[in-house]
């Protein structure tokens, strides 16, 4: 019995001392967010950790929304200080955080995503238009009339949608709704090829609630495969089924472009240069949210946001550009380092 | 059998008859039932070659890494440092400037801006941190001039290893045409090599393949297992010992005892979720470490430790404990001189399939914020880890093509721990059980 008394003491010891550590100061940065920005962001912590001489910060990877209510929850060490997100914060969210005491958040843009359709490239490739994309996968599609009655989606190939597209069966491997990639796949390329009919854009006046519900909703007769969060899960499928299209960000696009080639939107292929440009019509910008009351408290904050917010990092040739994300334009840039060194609070008036 | 055939025995020649009739039917169907089961286990057996052959295929690359051998000069001017040696002078130098000046003294007919970069890109970012932990060793190499083999960048390294197609057209490769030319060159040369990759096994977590190992995952996994066999180990056996030897059977033991059943088949993610609420939000212990990882798991193995150790409990004769009482033995003396060390083997059996049960569990360390990057290697039980399963998903999800065989190579090593934890389980069971 004397032996097993010492692991009770070594875990009560760890327990406590865990406890005590918890109530301390801590000496690397934590941040949450979006599972679309820890690819960059993980980069500039590690270059950040390797040259600074600080800790390397320690980045989770808990989507958006999750990353912002953990933000949100209040202002002390065991909170994280920087959230990222693939999409804005939004108002209800600043609420939400103003009541927990996080009322001085700066924010920072550090660049696009491009969210790409792609093919095998065994197979031809794809020149679409936002509304065929609509078309091809919206759960209900204006009926022939054009008199605003729906129908569901009667289209089971590609040419029907539209005469010049292959004569293939639509399917389609996109990841699940939870994921901030099909929100914003939904909003910039369906959204927009569904406000392309005359009777969809007088209902976003009249009703739009209708109208989201409309342009928003996949269709769940199988053309759609809901391929999970895992992007190289779908580049494998896709390889494998020279037949479907998936979709997925950019980054994947660059480094399998031996394996799959991107679909043209609106006559824009996805390369860099037409991202960056803002010419190809599905992209977003990406952010992350600092939390004021940390800066001066956590060691290496300043020093971060620096590292961050640097030409060598989200410049046009920095290292961010090499993994994939598309660079803002210079005077957006030097806005935002602007930002970042002034601490200028988040107002959502602006953008 | 009718009935026909058994009473019928004032008619011998009927009832053998039928039986022979019925004979080869009833081989048949033995034979029937043999192949079903051995194609079961062939099945099985199948299933896990093609999980093995696969694994092993795409994993066993990553052991390897290409070098490449630059002369690199470290020429004080080039570092930026002038006369000063202090260590913070040293760290912040410019070893990138290095590893460029022997690039450009390589190819000395690059020039352009946009090819010299590409010329760069061929070398790991890794290079410079390799050089300058080279001197803080030792600072007087400074000033000299030396061969040093360096880590490739992933694509080379790729390529090298075959996974990249060369004869593909210029766009679709991710080293271009001149890339190649000069790499052409240094294989030429002898200048690049495949090693053995002692940086997968040493290093953290990277977002450079090439730069990117388990050790951090590694040690994270460790931390939190001692955490979670301290407690659980423990616990697990004292509710045993309770409830078989010392409890009185009533409705509230039988309670107990099918909420104890019950949990063992409760899904992981639940108690991930538990952990959550209590251990960070309540007790307000730190986000991402394995103490918290340790306890929520703790949570997830006590079940099973339990179960495993009554049932070892159990099948200690009852003779040994009446004779241990009989000859005047308290009860406690009895559990602790006798029935305990009987049952011991049993115990750990069931303590070691525990473990590996929480050594492969990712699911609920999602909820407690373990799904990280995380660079630096964790020291103690409240420094942010990960652990091996979590780093396996992080990489799987990685876009880099680097990441594909590093992937498969760390599932490789969490097999080989549960392969070994297994083993042990066996090999305890068969040297210390007794039978009766």
């Amino acid at each position: 019995m004397i032996n097993k008394s010492i692991p009770v003491a070594l875990a009560a010891a760890a327990l406590t001392s865990g406890w005590a550590q918890a109530q301390s100061s801590r000496d690397y940065i934590s941040v949450v967010g979006s599972s679309t920005v820890y690819p960059f962001a993980t980069v500039v912590a590690e270059q950040f950790g390797k040259t600074s001489g600080f800790k390397t910060p320690k980045i989770e990877s808990t989507g958006s929304g999750g990353g912002l209510k953990l933000f949100c929850s209040g202002v002390g060490v065991e909170y994280p200080d920087i959230t990222n997100s693939s999409r804005r914060i939004k108002a209800s969210e600043v609420e939400g955080c103003a009541a927990n005491g996080v009322t001085d958040i700066i924010e920072v843009k550090i660049g696009y995503d491009g969210i790409v359709l792609a093919n095998s490239k065994a197979s031809q490739s794809f020149d679409l238009s936002r509304r065929d994309i609509f078309n091809a996968l919206a759960k209900d599609v204006p009926n022939a009339a054009g008199d605003g009655g729906f129908i569901p989606n009667p289209y089971r190939t590609w040419s029907e949608v539209n005469p010049d597209l292959p004569d293939v069966e639509i399917e389609v491997l996109g990841p699940p709704p939870t994921s901030g990639t099909r929100d914003a796949f939904v909003e910039l390329a369906m959204e927009g090829g569904c406000k392309t009919f005359d009777s969809i854009a007088a209902l976003k006046k009249s009703d739009s609630d209708a109208y989201k519900a409309r342009c928003h909703s996949v269709r769940e007769d199988g053309a759609f495969i809901e391929a999970g969060e895992n992007d190289n899960l779908i580049v494998q499928k896709l390889e494998a089924n020279p037949a479907a299209l998936g979709i997925f960000g950019f980054s994947f696009l660059d480094q399998n472009a031996d394996k799959v080639q991107g679909s043209e939107v609106d006559g824009v292929a996805p390369t860099f240069e037409n991202i960056a440009s803002g010419e190809y019509p599905v992209s977003r910008p990406l952010y992350f949210y600092v939390k004021k009351a940390h800066i001066d408290v956590i060691p290496g904050m300043k020093e971060y946001l620096a590292e961050f917010t640097s030409e060598k990092a989200w410049g046009d040739e920095g290292y961010l550009a090499d993994k994939g994300m598309i660079p803002m334009p210079t005077e957006e840039r030097q806005q935002f380092a602007d930002n970042v060194a002034s601490r200028k609070n988040l107002s959502m008036a602006a953008n | 059998m009718s009935n026909g055939t058994i009473t019928g025995a004032g008619n011998p020649g009927r009832t053998i008859d039928t039986v022979r009739a019925g004979l080869d039917r009833r081989y048949r169907a033995e034979r029937r039932f043999r192949i079903y089961g051995l194609s079961a286990i062939v099945l099985g057996l199948l299933f896990v070659s093609i999980l093995f052959i696969t694994i092993i295929g795409n994993g066993y690359p990553a052991f390897q890494q290409t070098y490449v051998k630059l002369d690199i000069d470290f020429d004080p001017e080039s570092l930026g440092i002038g006369d000063q040696r202090s260590n913070a002078a040293l760290s912040g130098a410019n070893y990138q400037a290095l590893v460029r000046n022997a690039l450009k003294v390589r190819f000395p007919d690059v020039t352009g801006r946009s090819d010299r970069r590409a010329l760069n890109s061929l070398i790991s970012s890794g290079a410079s941190y390799q050089l300058r932990d080279a001197v803080l060793d030792d600072p007087t190499i400074i000033g000299t001039r030396r061969s040093v083999w360096v880590p490739a960048d992933d694509d080379v390294d790729q390529l090298v290893k075959g996974h990249m197609d060369r004869a593909a057209a210029e766009g679709d490769r991710r080293l271009k045409d001149n890339q190649l030319a000069w790499l052409d060159q240094l294989q030429a040369d002898g200048a690049i090599e495949k090693r053995f990759n002692t940086t997968f096994f040493t290093a953290g977590d990277s977002r450079e393949p090439e730069l990117a190992g388990i050790r951090g995952a590694l040690m994270g996994s460790v931390f939190t297992l001692i955490v979670t066999l301290a407690l659980s180990f423990p616990i697990g056996v004292a509710t045993a010992v309770y409830l078989e030897e010392f409890a009185p059977r009533n409705r509230w033991t039988d309670l107990i005892e099918v909420n104890i059943n019950n949990l063992a088949a409760v899904p992981s993610i639940v108690f991930g979720l538990l952990g959550l609420a209590v251990f960070i939000n309540f007790f307000g212990l730190p986000r991402s470490a394995p103490l918290v990882g340790g306890l929520v798991l703790t949570l997830m193995t006590l079940p099973t430790i339990i179960i495993a150790s009554r049932a070892a409990l159990k099948s200690v004769p009852p003779s040994i404990r009446d004779a241990a009482l009989g000859v005047g033995a308290s009860r406690v003396q009895a559990v602790t001189h006798h029935i305990l060390p009987l049952a011991m083997p049993g115990m750990l059996t069931g303590a070691i399939i525990g473990m590996a049960q929480a050594l492969g569990e990712s699911a609920p360390l999602l909820m407690i914020g373990m799904v990280a990057f995380i660079v630096d290697v964790p020291g103690g039980f409240t420094d942010p880890s990960t652990v091996l399963p979590v780093q396996i998903y992080l990489w799987a999800d990685s876009p880099e093509r680097g990441f594909v065989e590093r992937t498969s190579a760390a599932i490789m090593v969490l097999l080989g721990f549960l392969i070994v934890m297994n083993a042990l389980a066996v090999l305890l069971r068969k040297r210390f059980e007794r039978r009766w």
